[in-house]
């Protein structure tokens, strides 16, 4: 298939998909607000923008997501790194991580209200959690990863310190890992923001929740639309550098 | 002539019991070039190795006897597998050896020029190495190990992976850059005839624990080596020591 084709074929079936929920949404088969039709999302998202909404709540869930990815990303990779680089701290982590990794993120959302209450601090938390994890893991085992045979090279070529052979070998031969570790994370951040939101942070989770009890549910539609879309596009700027960073690779 | 390096009853173990070898003696002399056959297992890399001070001696002393010159290296080494830097263009992989020295950075960048004149890729300075094929990659790791003007070139079965023309070529070009240069070498193969071939003297480990139970030195012309009846005949002595060390070590197990 070539890729005019495919992105033809890609267009296509998002188009069909609209139009099916489009004709079911008409025929009267379901209540406009079980099913909101599409066609009602662009006046939906005028009138939010109108209201300052729309701009206020994507704002403020970036600034909750970008906090939370910083915190989540900075210490899972450095840990992650630490972990596989010294064997003491790697077998002193070991029982720790097996009790707290299974915990989901949103298990942490009654702690993060007592320690830091209703509070933007709160939500950066829970979505910090999983990205830190995601990170954690995959900088370790990039760490781990990293061919042994490069580390005696830059050995033989004079690099012995830890800090040299970090710089010359250990993090640029991890970085494919690191990096796809970091665009998980930026996925991973995406799904805990609204729940972070829920109870009552302001953001687009609050307002889906607002606007489910007030069943304006081509709202909260536009929001999982908005959600989508903010997605799209920090992951495709960040693909951008990442295929910049890893021009090296095949 | 000085002596460069110098090994006294050298013994190297990885599991601090069992030695790989053990009183190994050696001395090489400036501008000489040594190959090292032997019985696998037998510790030829690994006796590399000590010398780079990659790993630690267990036993006796090695002794690395050159001037200190702070824009060089005194040992380079050439690895089996080219082991490039994939995320460093050519040019970068070259001047690997050169960071942390007291270079600048148009010495660097002649260093560069020179190297790649030698192993004849000029036009590669800004390739990835997955661009390069085999034999290229392979060059260029002995160009990385050129480029800190080394009085000491150890090189660990570094043609073993390539076809036997590039081998070939390679085997020439390096023996011209010898020349060219002066460096002492110290090369392992497994690869009786390039031994012979390259070598002012060819060293045999063997034994358990291993140590150098032959020497032989080639005083042929290096231009009648290819083919002549003193080279065969040469060729055939070291692999009936060879041959010997192999069976001797089989009747010992």
């Amino acid at each position: 298939m070539t890729p005019g084709k495919r992105y033809l074929m890609s267009a296509l079936g998002l188009a069909s998909f609209l139009l099916l929920w489009e004709a079911i949404a008409q025929s009267g088969m379901m209540a406009a607000h079980l099913l909101p039709p599409p066609s009602t999302l662009p006046a939906t998202l005028l009138s939010e923008i109108r209201l300052g909404i729309w701009q206020e709540m994507v704002w403020a869930s970036l600034s909750h997501y970008t906090v939370g990815l910083v915190l989540g990303s900075f210490f899972g990779v450095t840990l992650g790194v630490s972990v596989a680089l010294f064997p003491r701290v790697e077998a002193s982590q070991a029982w720790l991580a097996r009790v707290f990794r299974p915990i989901p993120p949103l298990a942490w959302i009654p702690f993060a209200i007592i320690w830091f209450g209703i509070s933007e601090t709160a939500a950066a938390f829970i979505i910090s959690i999983g990205i830190f994890w995601i990170n954690y893991f995959t900088a370790m085992t990039a760490v781990q990863a990293v061919d042994k045979d490069l580390i005696e090279v830059a050995r033989a070529f004079g690099h012995r310190s830890l800090y040299d052979l970090l710089r010359k070998v250990i993090l640029p031969g991890a970085a494919p890992g690191i990096l796809s570790g970091l665009r998980a994370g930026l996925g991973q951040g995406w799904m805990t923001v609204v729940a972070a939101e829920l109870f009552g942070i302001p953001g687009i989770g609050q307002r889906m929740i607002e606007a489910s009890g007030l069943l304006a549910s081509e709202v909260v539609v536009l929001y999982m639309f908005s959600i989508a879309l903010l997605y799209g596009i920090s992951d495709y700027l960040f693909v951008r550098v990442q295929s910049k960073l890893l021009e090296w690779q095949r | 002539m000085a002596t460069v390096i110098h090994t006294e009853e050298l013994a190297v173990s990885f599991d601090g019991i069992t030695p790989v070898f053990e009183g190994l003696n050696l001395a090489i002399e400036k501008g000489e070039f040594v190959t090292l056959v032997g019985v696998s297992g037998a510790g030829k890399s690994t006796l590399l190795r000590v010398i780079a001070d990659l790993i630690p001696a267990f036993r006796g002393t090695v002794r690395v006897d050159t001037p200190h010159d702070p824009t060089r290296r005194n040992i380079a080494m050439v690895f089996q597998a080219a082991n490039l830097m994939p995320w460093r263009r050519v040019r970068d992989n070259i001047t690997l050896g050169l960071e942390g020295l007291e270079v600048t950075e148009q010495l660097k960048q002649e260093r560069v020029r020179w190297t790649l004149d030698l192993v004849g890729l000029d036009a590669y300075a800004d390739r990835w190495p997955y661009q390069l094929s085999g034999g290229q990659r392979q060059r260029i790791g002995i160009a990385r190990g050129l480029a800190v003007d080394p009085d000491i070139l150890l090189m660990d079965e570094p043609f073993g992976a390539l076809d036997a023309i590039t081998r070939n070529t390679l085997q020439d070009e390096l023996l011209r850059i010898w020349k060219e240069t002066g460096k002492s070498i110290l090369f392992v193969t497994h690869d009786i005839e390039e031994a012979v071939y390259l070598g002012d003297r060819v060293l045999l480990l063997g034994d358990t624990p291993a140590h150098i139970i032959n020497e032989y030195s080639v005083d042929i012309d290096r231009a009648e080596r290819r083919e002549s009846e003193a080279f065969l005949r040469e060729v055939d002595k070291v692999r009936a020591g060879l041959q010997a060390a192999i069976d001797g070590a089989a009747g010992d197990a």
